[in-house]
């Protein structure tokens, strides 16, 4: 399948400001592997994955890419092995998919290069593993929601990583669309071996669609590993402070978390409810 | 590594056609957007009180003496055509700078207050302390950085441009004329288009060697900025994006923003701030090139365009003779107006 590459967190600590968000965390992300980092708003998930691609420098602790601190590499080198998505990038008006999709291969071009064949091929491949041939003349602010992410996506494969992280890259998609751009990376990852390590807000999908779910709380690493031992009801509990049931999901075996609400309880609610079941 | 799956034949060539052909219209452009240029210099030589046919005009460029042509086309009218070509040229390549890195159609230095500062600075150089040549241009470029970074400073947080940094903007170039107009009062036995040049720009005694430093400017700038071609089309996908392809986000904007102020402040020195080129040759361009890549070029051959048309305009066409930079302000004015309502509704980005 792929070559490794280790992409870990040693003591990282994070922070805006005088906010420190992130503390002391430590993360190994499995290579080949898809990695979905999920928490609780403002548990600093996005800061973490912003900090793996080096957008925000660590206060304490580094961030490791086959052993080398990612905050000291040249640019463009990171930038060949390690791509990211952010949560909501910005396409300049009338830019076409095409022109998008291409403005990917920026860090395989020298400043004087000309477009090659093999910039052409890369271009092509991202097209079709997106399913976006078909639309690369149209203008990306034309397309509808789940498109422009698949050409987002197209863009971050034009680069040819062998790691991808995504900034929820699911957000603003109805459901169909969702789980169209999780199969793609899904696709990708099986397919090319790619590690991807996404944040999503959805935790039944993280379970569903990741090989490791790591769950964040208060800025620290709560719970790490196969998805059906960090979604639990207590690690629900104590990350979002929620009760809640958790069944296998009889599509895909996966851990499924049932959320309780103070208006939906079933008279055979396990204690898990505590005390206001009573 | 990554396994890749190789693509479709059919689809790599698609993509390279696509690719030819949008490089194709661009270059087109880009072609006749030059002809135009060198045909209204060429007629901004031959046109005056008196008419010179295009055989005199080419002679006197080459150095030989014509009667009546040799003073007034070389003497006067090729320096301010060359003026012309240079300040339109730096201008555009500058407003467009700022217009792509910034995001924002209205985030020309002629609109942020980058230009009058220049222009203010120049002003009050001359007047109050009788400077001339380098030391004026100097002066405008240490103003126009000035208010780049005070800008920088006021307006651009977390990489966010919006608004503020166009409201902050306005309010600076407002400033900086009421400066001008004022240091102009002062001056006294200044005649009236003298005066008008620090205000809106104009040609009128265009000399050599105001034109020299301008033109060194331009020669020396101009592909710092092209070089930087690349970087400045994937900082239009927002700072996260740019940095994730590789590009040092911070060191790419700080020297553009040098660059182009840098031309500004030179073209400034040389002719004044000429109204609205800065912010009208990108959005002009923009229509013209279409989404085939990069303004840069596109951009200030209409802004040479535009100066050279405009001051044809504005020597021979309106029965009184206006400075250049009142016919671009007409111009520029409506289309201010337009893009801030725009605005209001929706973003207007180039």
């Amino acid at each position: 399948m792929s070559d490794t590459h280790s992409l870990t967190a040693e003591q990282l600590t994070l922070g805006y400001g005088d906010r420190t968000v992130i503390e002391d965390l430590d993360l190994v992300v499995p290579a080949g592997r898809i990695t979905a980092i999920v928490g609780a708003n403002a548990c600093g998930k996005s800061t973490l994955l912003r900090s793996m691609s080096r957008l925000l420098a660590p206060r304490g602790g580094r961030v490791l890419l086959d052993g080398r601190a990612v905050h000291g590499m040249p640019a463009k080198e990171l930038a060949r092995t390690l791509g990211l998505l952010p949560q909501s990038p910005i396409a300049p008006e009338g830019i076409t998919v095409a022109d998008l999709v291409g403005r990917g291969r920026h860090p395989h071009q020298g400043i004087f290069s000309r477009w090659s064949r093999e910039d052409d091929a890369a271009v092509a491949a991202a097209l079709e593993a997106t399913q976006t041939t078909a639309l690369a003349d149209r203008a990306v602010d034309e397309l509808s929601g789940g498109q422009r992410q698949r050409v987002w996506i197209a863009m971050a494969l034009a680069q040819h990583t062998d790691v991808l992280l995504l900034d929820e890259p699911t957000t603003f998609l109805d459901v169909s669309h969702q789980i169209e751009v999780l199969d793609l990376l899904t696709d990708l990852n099986r397919t090319r071996g790619t590690t991807v390590v996404m944040v999503l807000h959805d935790l039944n999908m993280a379970a569903r669609y990741a090989d490791h779910l790591v769950a964040l709380a208060a800025g620290r690493v709560h719970a790490a590993g196969a998805p059906a031992d960090v979604l639990t009801v207590d690690t629900v509990r104590a990350v979002f402070e929620l009760e809640c049931r958790v069944i296998v999901d009889p599509t895909s075996g996966t851990p499924l978390m049932l959320p309780i609400g103070r208006h939906h309880m079933t008279a055979d609610e396990p204690v898990a409810a505590g005390g206001r079941a009573g | 590594m990554t396994v890749v799956v190789p693509p479709p034949a059919a689809t790599v060539d698609a993509v390279a056609r696509n690719r030819v052909r949008r490089a194709g219209r661009r270059r087109a452009v880009i072609t006749v957007l030059a002809v135009l240029v060198v045909v209204a210099f060429a007629a901004s030589l031959m046109i005056g009180r008196t008419f010179y046919p295009p055989g005199d005009v080419v002679r006197v460029v080459l150095g030989q003496e014509v009667q009546g042509a040799t003073f007034t086309v070389g003497r006067l009218r090729l320096p301010r055509a060359v003026l012309a070509v240079v300040a339109g040229l730096s201008f555009g390549l500058a407003g467009v700078t700022f217009q792509t890195m910034l995001r924002n159609a209205l985030a020309s230095p002629d609109v942020i207050g980058v230009t009058s500062g220049a222009g203010a600075a120049a002003a009050f150089a001359i007047v109050f302390l009788g400077w001339s040549g380098t030391a004026v241009s100097v002066t405008a470029i240490v103003a126009a950085l000035a208010v780049a970074l005070l800008m920088y400073a006021l307006a651009f947080t977390d990489g966010v441009v919006g608004t503020r940094l166009i409201l902050i903007g306005i309010g600076i170039a407002a400033m900086a004329r009421s400066i001008t107009s004022w240091v102009l009062s002062e001056a006294g036995a200044w005649d009236f288009a003298e005066a008008l040049r620090w205000l809106t720009g104009s040609l009128n005694g265009s000399t050599w060697e105001a034109t020299v430093p301008a033109l060194v400017a331009l020669v020396v700038l101009a592909p710092v900025l092209l070089v930087l071609t690349r970087q400045l089309g994937a900082l239009q996908l927002g700072d996260d994006t740019a940095s994730a392809l590789g590009i040092r986000v911070d060191r790419t904007r700080v020297v553009a923003i040098v660059a182009a102020v840098g031309l500004l402040a030179f073209a400034t020195a040389a002719c004044g701030p000429i109204a609205f080129v800065s912010f009208l040759a990108g959005p002009i361009a923009a229509r013209i090139v279409g989404p085939n890549g990069s303004l840069l070029i596109p951009a200030a051959l209409v802004g040479a365009l535009l100066v050279l048309l405009a001051d044809l305009v504005g020597q021979f066409a309106l029965g009184t003779r206006f400075p250049v930079g009142v016919v671009t302000g007409v111009l520029g004015a409506p289309y201010l107006i337009y893009l801030i309502v725009r605005t209001n509704r929706a973003g207007g980005s180039l």
